[in-house]
């Protein structure tokens, strides 16, 4: 396989660490190479949090270039448009969680919050794939939606079902694990 | 779930993913270090939450976080001088708190031998500035090795502790950002648990620990000679890398720049060759000087300042060497992060034949900025919004290191300045002199009290500085990741004697202290408003738990029901003081100004309540 560069982002607070957490043991599982990075520290305080994932057998730094990313992985709605901007190939997938987690700037009124309508419209990438669902337990989980998601929409070959909940199993305990497998499978 | 804790204890090998901070823990049990000690810092902590993953009984080495990074470096050196192998680690700008005793190691005569980990923060992801502690490394005369990466970390650690043990002298594990945070597979060697000799060894008979006048000179030639020798015999010679093409052109460099420069060069056809060294302080002598002779350009790659590009400048001057050497170009070679976007541009300046230009990212439509914020229900941000009512407009605010920092964002606009852990109660004082027009405030965590803010303190009841301290107490180090201190009542492992913030500040002679906890903001308007308009140095408590910490523990306890707030359309005037003034981020305010509660941020702490002037928040269940 060629190299696959993938960007995960959203907001300190909404589980990028442990989404970005299972597809690095995902990936593991389907066999591939990788090397990853989260952000860990300030940031986590309601700022910006991203995390990267490049797969491939000839991967050095665990950092994407600009406009590099294969897949861009966003839990958030202007999020997703920044990431969608700033990091995706033209020939990229962005999957992303329709939630607004409104940035100062827009609760302070100096500027206006992002439409879902612009990121379907104006990030430049093959496939824009919104996720929403009304049926989650707890907005926590809005990460595996989004993981199931990247499943069903097969965007890393050989990361399936079964390897994400053999991961899911590495890293949550067992109550835990049965709420989210249920968001993952249905 | 897999146990991280079980995992670090296994005696037969194996593979796991890890990030670097975790790898280096089993580095530590591997190599039989005894003592490890450390401040909490970015991008380091994470070494310290796998080390608590290990249960302290079935732990092989005793660990503390101590008040601060000087007292962690004096324990670790204490450790090491009765004959234990030690290791400290802390974060870059820790190194300057614990350079008065950092210095004086390379003099000394290390028993058990002393491994100091750094964790560099080139790109100021977490830190005040990027310093690069090489120039610490280079003025102590202690060597360092440079890892890349999670794999390279654990063995680079083993082989610093092998040669500290060996030549009983203190070895620097150089880390920086993207080594400490990357996450990949790492394969690790068996372990077998080894029987340690507790007897202390210190011997001051046979060994100078007393560096005075002229009992200086003969410490500091042997640290010289150290470095001598490692120079032109390294040891460590078996871990760099060499991709030789036999290409006229060559590049120097080390640690995660040469990931970078790896991924850059992928698609190129005609590749300069790479040394990639991992002892950078001091330089291989005969090594580079070879590299220099066979190639006729040679580019120094090194992020931050050029240390290594001077040194071996010199060094080919000294050898009259032909060989062009080509280091930093402009002024933006020294700032930030040698990512693989960064080190692109740097050789497409040097070689532009090499590689293509950086993409330049267009952005059609502007996203507001989202920089970090105080979590619902932060006390700080209670603290703020009081104290912002209870000031002048141009009373002067001087913040410092932690969480409460991030009070200098709009709207509070409540931290003016900003310099390094405990700097707040000095600087104010300072600012005090000469000023009998704009009253002088500062703020200080309770961590940080601890740390290094008592002296400042100190100070202003001794000098009677005329300024007021609040001192921001959530009981927690909090924007590292929660770890305990000395007025918590909890250390590393187990309950401990508290010591209370005001009791010291009682015992310190200050003779003002209100103390108000943070919610009850009309309270702490009132205590403030006194505390200034009192002559001379006077403190206020400003407390109320990390609600973070607070939150996490209450949803684990069973039967937690959430309670939320939720603003009353009927009653609300869009007056805006809860997202506007108050402005936590749970607020939301849609294109008709209509504000609502984000159900997925609120945390139903109700600080927020007291704050709207026509009571249209309410909880949940409250009437209509």
């Amino acid at each position: 396989m060629r190299n696959l560069n993938i960007f995960m982002t959203g907001v300190g607070g909404q589980g990028i660490g442990m989404l970005s957490e299972i597809l690095v043991r995902a990936v593991d599982y389907a066999g591939y190479k990788f090397k990853g990075v989260d952000t860990h520290g300030l940031s986590q305080r309601g700022g910006i949090v991203v995390s990267q994932l490049r797969i491939g057998d000839n991967i050095h730094s665990p950092l994407i270039e600009k406009g590099e990313a294969d897949i861009v992985i966003a839990l958030e709605r202007h999020e997703a448009l920044r990431a969608g901007q700033e990091m995706l190939k033209p020939d990229g997938t962005l999957i992303w969680y329709d939630t607004s987690w409104q940035p100062l700037p827009v609760r302070l009124g100096s500027e206006k919050e992002i439409a879902t309508k612009t990121v379907i419209d104006k990030v430049i990438c093959k496939k824009n794939i919104r996720v929403f669902r009304n049926d989650l337990p707890d907005t926590r989980m809005q990460n595996i939606a989004v993981l199931s998601a990247m499943i069903s929409n097969s965007l890393i070959e050989g990361m399936d079902l079964q390897a994400c909940e053999k991961a899911m199993k590495d890293l949550m305990p067992e109550k835990l694990l049965a709420m989210n497998l249920d968001v993952l499978k249905s | 779930m897999k146990n991280l804790g079980e995992m670090l204890l296994r005696h037969e090998k194996f593979s796991e993913i890890v990030i670097g901070n975790t790898a280096i823990v089993r580095a530590f049990i591997e190599s039989g270090v005894r003592v490890v000690t450390s401040y909490p810092g970015s991008p380091t902590p994470e070494i310290g939450t796998a080390i608590a993953s290990i249960p302290v009984e079935k732990r092989p080495f005793y660990f503390e976080f101590s008040t601060n990074e000087k007292v962690a470096t004096e324990i670790a050196y204490g450790a090491s001088i009765n004959g234990h192998l030690s290791c400290v680690f802390f974060k870059s700008v820790g190194l300057n708190v614990a350079a008065d005793t950092f210095v004086q190691l390379g003099h000394m005569k290390l028993t058990g031998g002393m491994v100091v980990v750094l964790g560099d923060d080139p790109g100021a992801h977490s830190s005040q500035n990027e310093q690069d502690n090489r120039h610490l490394a280079q003025l102590s005369y202690i060597p360092v090795l440079e890892p890349s990466s999670p794999a390279e970390i654990y063995t680079f650690f083993k082989k610093a502790a092998e040669l500290s043990v060996k030549k009983q002298m203190p070895v620097i594990l150089r880390l920086t950002t993207h080594t400490c945070h990357q996450k990949e597979k790492v394969a690790f060697d068996s372990w077998t648990p080894e029987q340690f000799d507790n007897t202390p060894r210190f011997n001051s008979k046979d060994e100078n620990y007393v560096p005075i006048t002229s009992k200086v000179f003969p410490m500091k030639r042997r640290a010289l000679e150290r470095l001598e020798d490692l120079a032109l015999n390294d040891p460590f010679e078996s871990l760099d890398i060499l991709h030789d093409h036999k290409n006229s052109r060559g590049i120097i460099t080390f640690g995660t720049t040469y990931l970078s420069l790896m991924d850059v060069l992928l698609e190129t056809a005609n590749r300069p060759d790479i040394l990639k060294l991992a002892m950078i302080h001091p330089l291989p002598k005969n090594k580079i000087m070879d590299f220099l002779k066979t190639h006729d350009e040679v580019k120094i790659l090194e992020e931050l300042d050029p240390v290594m590009e001077k040194e071996i400048k010199s060094m080919a001057y000294d050898n009259k060497i032909s060989c062009r050497i080509i280091g930093k170009l402009s002024q933006e070679d020294h700032v930030g992060e040698y990512t693989p976007d960064k080190v692109r541009d740097v050789l497409f300046r040097t070689w532009n034949d090499l590689v293509k230009p950086a993409q330049k990212s267009e952005t059609s439509v502007p996203v507001p900025v989202r920089p970090p914020q105080m979590c619902p229900g932060c006390g700080h941000r209670s603290a703020f919004y009081a104290i912002k009512k209870a000031l002048k407009e141009d009373a002067i605010k001087v913040g410092d290191i932690g969480c409460h920092t991030l009070g200098f964002l709009p709207p509070y606009n409540m931290v003016e300045l900003l310099m390094s852990m405990g700097a707040s109660t000095g600087i104010a004082s300072g600012m005090s002199l000469f000023n009998d027009k704009r009253k002088v405030v500062c703020f200080l965590g309770d961590s940080t009290f601890f740390h290094a803010g008592a002296a400042g303190i100190t100070n202003a009841v001794f000098n009677n500085h005329n300024i007021t301290l609040i001192l921001m107490e959530n009981g927690t180090t909090a924007m590292t990741g929660h770890q305990e201190h000395p007025g918590t009542g909890h250390n590393f492992d187990e309950p401990t004697q508290k010591i209370p913030v005001k009791q010291m500040l009682e015992g310190m002679g200050v003779k003002q202290i209100l103390e108000v906890d943070t919610y009850q903001q009309q309270k702490l308007i009132e205590a403030v408003k006194e505390a200034i308009a009192t002559e001379g140095f006077s403190v206020v408590i400003a407390k109320h738990p990390c609600m973070l910490k607070f939150m996490r523990t209450k949803k684990k306890k069973s039967g937690f029901e959430l309670k939320q707030v939720h603003v009353d359309q009927n009653k609300c005037d869009q007056l805006n003081e809860c997202i506007t003034s108050f402005a936590c981020p749970t607020f939301s305010r849609d294109e008709k100004g209509v504000v609502t509660v984000n159900e997925d941020l609120c945390i139903g702490d109700g600080s927020c309540v007291q704050t709207c002037p026509v009571s249209a928040i309410e909880f949940d269940g409250g009437k209509k």
